[in-house]
């Protein structure tokens, strides 16, 4: 693992975060949306909360891709789990909302399970679905 | 008796969430993995061409068709239960069960490491309900 790869996990944490901070935000400017009147939606989305959640999400998922392209699944969602500590710091101080004692215990246990998987390796290497634009691999297999 | 017949909806709509987020989180990142490192596609073919490599991927697409199903049925899951109830439920028990698919059909090596990060994001966004 290179910082670069680091780094992109740490987008991935941080945009998902930061996306849906901004979209709560956002949506608690807004009376409830009732699902027989789904076009309320459409007046949230040109809301500049909504907008900025909407831009970070899409880079989450673009840094969420290239983060799978270098490692495992099982390696990838647990390491990002630490939005879950973030998402909840932002909703205690950025938007005053309770944290209960029980949140609390939860943030813990997801950054101990953080810590499990941040010092193991992150990539298994496997011919069960072996990526098809690697020339070295291909030119193993044939 | 009340209670039993409340249960068993609850159970098909977090299962719902749960199967379709995992068969669209296995496929995307079978895809990923098929495509290849995304780093080196974009020093070869620059910004686009990496981008035309994932959009292009049929494995991918459908793996984003999932993700859809799986938010779409999340909704329905909203509609009818709380989000304390149904959020932390169907996201805690998608981490247990994509270290099961991961194994299974990516052949993963899911040591007992990942299985404990597994566990216990699992009963830390199970937690985050109360």
């Amino acid at each position: 693992m290179t910082l670069r790869r680091y780094l992109i996990l740490a987008l991935v944490t941080l945009t998902a975060a930061f996306g849906d901070t901004c979209l709560a935000r956002g949506m608690k400017a807004f009376p409830p949306v009732s699902l027989s009147h789904p076009q309320a939606l459409i007046h949230a989305i040109v809301s500049p909360w909504i907008l900025a959640g909407i831009v970070l999400l899409t880079g989450f998922f673009a840094s969420y891709l290239t983060a799978l392209s270098f490692a495992d699944l099982t390696y990838v969602l647990p390491a990002t789990s630490m939005g879950y500590v973030i998402m909840t710091i932002l909703a205690r101080f950025w938007l005053h909302e309770h944290v209960s004692p029980g949140r609390w215990l939860g943030l813990l246990f997801i950054t101990a399970g953080v810590g499990f998987v941040a010092r193991g390796p992150s990539y298994t290497e496997t011919d069960s679905v072996l990526p098809v634009l690697r020339p070295e691999l291909e030119e193993v297999v044939s | 008796m009340i209670r039993t017949v409340a249960l068993f909806p609850t159970v098909g709509m977090v299962g719902a969430i749960v199967i379709t987020a995992t068969a669209g989180d296995i496929l995307t990142a079978s895809a990923m993995r098929q495509i290849g490192d995304l780093d080196v596609i974009r020093n070869q073919r620059g910004l686009s061409g990496a981008a035309l490599s994932v959009i292009t991927n049929g494995r991918f697409g459908l793996g984003v068709l999932f993700l859809a199903l799986s938010f779409f049925s999340l909704l329905y899951g909203l509609n009818h239960r709380d989000l304390s109830l149904i959020g932390p439920a169907a996201t805690s028990l998608t981490f247990v069960s994509n270290a099961v698919a991961a194994r299974i059909f990516l052949r993963e090596n899911v040591d007992h490491r990942r299985w404990a990060a597994a566990l216990f994001v699992c009963i830390g966004v199970a937690l985050l309900a109360f």
